[in-house]
């Protein structure tokens, strides 16, 4: 929702630019000179800044300034865009023409009327200070004391980088239907890296961790917040200095809870997007009402979870975000869903339009997607596996939607033997197949947690910030890739 | 003086009223237009214009320099006065560095022309990249009945025109093209669906394929991509496909770049001067490459670019550096700086390849006994710090010298150090799909994890 006063979307585009609802008006109609079905408009006005510390010391800062527009219009299955950073009503009309051309038959468009903005039933991320207001004096001063703590915690820390990326974006959004529909979007997000060496310096290791969100700032300086962050970074790099190659070959493979939830986001929430499924390209088309996982397991995508980093108000075509059920008990429910292929698959959006900005097309995208608990002990869960691998953190994933292959990365892992866990092994991949990998489920535990939010999804060129989440959970017989017999 | 140039040197003179010692900046405007057709239907047509300006701005401090940078879309004049404010109010936020500022020398008066755009493809319209991609389409179709669908083909046609100034005495600008057509057909067989794809991109469409040879070709391998199974895990030679082992020469990359070096992020730090690779590896960089994809008459800090030998005979020669991994290095720029509007300079590749051998790639398979043909690389599992790779992978398998059938869901795993010492044959098929390219490479031994 909207910011309380003058900073409401539209009021700042209107203010700034000279955008008013009759203008909007006049440009949606000239988008709609020949035959469409829907045309729209996105504004942007996006200020990012970012710190980054190395060798104990912020070396340089950096600022950045985005505003932009694009100009949408939708023709059956066809899609005209044309975007620019010059925001005037001058330029949105040339940009209209543009975006037209793809649309081949004469229309009949009459006057559009731009709606009286629709405030968002949900307000999920109000913050009275935005992040990129902050003093840059204070972020750097906060990096400086992680350097310093993360070298306090042990004398075999090497190298510390650290980073503080902050993002302030409005967006506004009309359509030719009468949407108007805006969003402050602040984005928070702090990286800690550190590689240790062993005392002979020859064995060097990293260990990484980050959190962030839609909140203000004040939250990362607390020291209650940022100090676990560091020590876990510094644990993992420390652990690795021991680890050992890691087995190769099926086993059965324990996730711990929160962001090993990757594995849904590859294995199955890309194959649930509705662009692939419309046309027939992902290994879960024309699956829906078929059991695609064991029973009990059910997996959301959820835009609506306050100052998540996968959360909206609403998204990047205007629709208001909400909790859709993908998977149910283990049969295929849902699928998300942008405007586009929502009409054509004759169903409702979902409130998963999105788009890395102003200059590219919206689509299908995730927000913050999650399986929820079951009832399972997750030391139990451990405990029943005789020979296998404990994959506590992952580094990312990728997934090959036609195939339904899916890999990722596990950045702390551990050997299981005799349901005890045993030596941390590194360079651990898992491998698998998306529309099997949850018939495979074979424990869930009760611990559902979410990612400390440090998520950002790769589309078709694409990166938008989104959230993951998973209860421990027992996989059984999964391919993992590492070097040992 | 260019409008470009002319900008430039405002927001420069910007930088200093505004208190910077030195400053430097960057002006790129891209336009471009794009479409997607699937099967005959256009998917969209895309038409984009984008500027951005960045101003890197340094202010002096008594042990060194203190830098930041800002950018802006907005290119108003007070838009401009007010990012070099920014620029140089962040700047005294940041701590003194001793290394930190301009290159002292070394601009060349006339950077060379290096045929990075065709003025003649100014007038390719939407119309003749709808066309080129529909004919891709079309004869992917053609290739086989069991390509029934697919994911699209795409066509762009991007002009990028770059200015850069700094007070240190260089002022320069470049335009440089990027045509491109991919395709990405799906090939089926029962329930089973295969995607794979083939593309052609340069800096005139005078040196792209034709759109029929890229459809074939990614027809051709999403069909041999029907069938596909696991195999029992193993440890076997591996032959990576140009597609593949350019993805590997982008570890070596990431792992040369003088900013993972001094940080002690790179497997390869403290190893200049010695032999960390087969004979048969030769890597060179060469930002100078008449028409080369990763081409450019100057870097990000304005300074030539130039010919580097990266590894000779297996033997690592040199790092690429900006100035400011140099300095810290205790070495000189090789005129690698990558630089793009909105951040400070680090080091990019230009054209990074791996020099081609003498051997054909049919004849690396045929002279493996049982091994994998990696076709497809997934996954993010390349650690640089370690050198520990295992990635998800496709392909072919081999038994006695012949392809007998697809290969998925596998990874391949091993460390980049050892893989690089075991590479045993180099094809001649160097082809250049990107800004790194690669030929056929076979490494000796690797885990094949799949069963």
């Amino acid at each position: 929702m909207s910011p309380p006063g003058e900073s409401a979307p539209d009021v700042f585009f209107e203010r700034r630019f000279g955008v008013d609802a009759r203008g909007l008006g006049s440009v949606l109609s000239a988008a709609l000179e020949r035959h469409a079905d829907h045309a729209d408009l996105f504004f942007e006005y996006t200020t990012d800044d970012s710190v980054v510390l190395e060798e104990g010391i912020v070396k340089s800062g950096d600022r950045h300034l985005t505003q932009g527009v694009g100009v949408r219009v939708q023709a059956e299955a066809r899609q005209g865009y044309a975007h620019t950073d010059e925001i005037s009503l001058e330029s949105l009309r040339v940009a209209a023409g543009t975006a037209r051309a793809i649309s081949e038959r004469p229309g009949a468009a009459g006057a559009v009327t731009v709606r009286s903005p629709t405030r968002p039933a949900h307000d999920l991320y109000p913050v009275d200070r935005p992040p990129t207001e902050v003093p840059a004096a204070d972020k750097v001063a906060l990096l400086e004391a992680i350097d310093a703590h993360a070298r306090r915690l042990d004398p075999r820390v090497r190298q510390v980088m650290a980073s503080l990326v902050c993002q302030h974006r409005t967006v506004m959004v009309a359509g030719s239907d009468g949407t108007l529909a805006g969003d402050v979007r602040p984005l928070v997000r702090l990286n800690v890296q550190v590689i240790a060496a062993d005392p002979t310096g020859r064995r060097r290791e990293v260990g990484y961790q980050g959190m962030g969100g839609r909140y203000a700032l004040d939250r990362l300086f607390a020291p209650e917040a940022w100090q676990p962050l560091v020590a876990e970074a510094v644990r993992v790099a420390v652990l690795n200095l021991e680890a050992t190659a890691c087995p190769a070959g099926t086993m059965d493979v324990v996730l711990g809870p929160g962001w090993p939830g990757v594995l849904l986001h590859e294995a199955v929430g890309h194959g649930l997007e509705g662009d692939f499924n419309r046309k027939g390209t992902s290994a879960f088309s024309d699956r829906i009402g078929q059991r695609v996982a064991a029973s009990g397991v059910t997996v959301i995508d959820d835009g609506t979870l306050a100052e998540r980093r996968g959360s909206l108000n609403v998204d990047d075509e205007g629709t208001p975000t909400q909790r859709t059920v993908l998977i149910e008990d283990g049969i295929l429910r849902g699928y998300l869903q942008d405007r586009l292929n929502a009409r054509l698959m004759h169903t409702a959006p979902t409130g998963n339009g999105r788009r890395e900005s102003y200059a590219h097309l919206p689509l299908p995208r995730m927000t913050n997607t999650f399986m929820l608990a079951g009832s399972d002990d997750p030391s139990d869960i451990v405990r029943s596996v005789t020979r296998g691998l404990f994959a506590v953190s992952f580094s990312g994933g990728q997934v090959d939607i036609t195939s339904g292959k899916f890999v990722f990365s596990a950045n702390e892992a551990y050997r299981i033997e005799d349901g005890r866990i045993g030596a941390p092994v590194k360079g651990a991949t898992l491998i698998g197949n998306g529309p099997d990998v949850l018939l495979r489920v074979s424990r869930i535990g009760s611990d559902l947690a979410l990612d400390r939010g440090v998520g950002t999804c790769g589309k078709d060129g694409q990166s938008v910030p989104v959230g993951v989440g998973l209860p421990t959970l027992r996989v059984d017989g999964l391919t993992v890739g590492g070097t040992e017999g | 003086m260019s409008e470009r140039l002319s900008r430039v040197e405002q927001a420069l003179s910007a930088a200093r009223a505004a208190g910077a010692e030195a400053a430097d900046v960057v002006l790129t405007q891209s336009e471009g237009t794009s479409t997607r057709v699937r099967g005959d239907e256009i998917e969209f047509v895309t038409q984009a214009r984008e500027t951005t300006l960045g101003i890197r701005a340094f202010v002096a401090g008594r042990a060194g320099l203190r830098c930041a940078v800002a950018s802006t879309s907005d290119l108003a004049a007070e838009a401009v006065e007010r990012m070099a404010r920014e620029a140089v109010l962040l700047a005294r936020e940041t701590a003194e560095d001793p290394v930190a500022g301009l290159p002292d020398s070394g601009f060349e008066a006339a950077p060379p022309d290096l045929a990075l755009a065709d003025p003649a493809d100014r007038e390719v319209g939407v119309e003749t990249l709808i066309e080129s991609a529909r004919r891709a389409e079309r004869s992917a179709r053609e290739e086989d009945p069991r390509i029934t669908r697919s994911e699209g083909s795409e066509a762009s046609a991007r002009l990028r025109h770059v200015a850069y100034g700094s007070s240190a005495g260089f002022l320069g600008e470049y335009t440089a093209a990027s045509h491109q057509l991919a395709c990405m057909p799906i090939a089926s067989e029962g329930a089973a669906m295969q995607v794979d794809s083939w593309w052609t991109v340069a800096r005139t469409r005078a040196r792209l394929a034709s759109p029929e040879a890229v459809g074939r070709r990614a027809a051709q391998r999403a069909l041999r991509r029907l069938g596909a199974r696991r195999v029992a895990t193993c440890e076997v030679p591996v032959i990576f496909d140009p597609v593949t082992s350019a993805s590997l020469l982008r570890h070596v990359l990431a792992c040369v770049s003088g900013y993972a070096v001094y940080r002690e992020a790179s497997m390869l730090a403290g190893r200049l001067g010695e032999r960390i690779a087969s004979d048969l590896v030769h890597i060179v960089d060469d930002g100078r490459v008449p028409a080369g994809l990763g081409s450019r008459p100057f870097d990000g800090e304005g300074l030539p670019t130039r010919r580097n030998v990266v590894l000779d005979h297996g033997r690592l020669e040199r790092w690429l550096l900006d100035t400011y991994a140099a300095r810290k290095l205790g070495l000189a720029s090789t005129g690698s700086a990558a630089r793009s509007a909105g951040s400070a300079p680090g080091v990019s590749g230009t054209n990074f390849w791996l020099e081609p051998g003498t051997v054909a790639p049919e004849d690396i398979v045929s002279s493996t006994d049982r091994g994998l043909l990696v076709t497809s690389l997934f996954g993010h599992g390349f650690n640089a710090v370690t050198g520990d790779f295992s990635r998800g992978a496709a392909g072919l398998w081999i038994e006695a010298g012949r392809p007998v059938h697809a290969v998925e869901e596998v990874t391949v795993a091993g460390n980049l150090g050892t893989m690089l010492l075991a590479v045993d044959a180099v094809g001649r098929d160097l082809e250049w799909l990107g800004t790194v390219a690669a030929p056929t490479l076979r490494i000796a031994r690797m885990t094949v994890a799949g069963k």
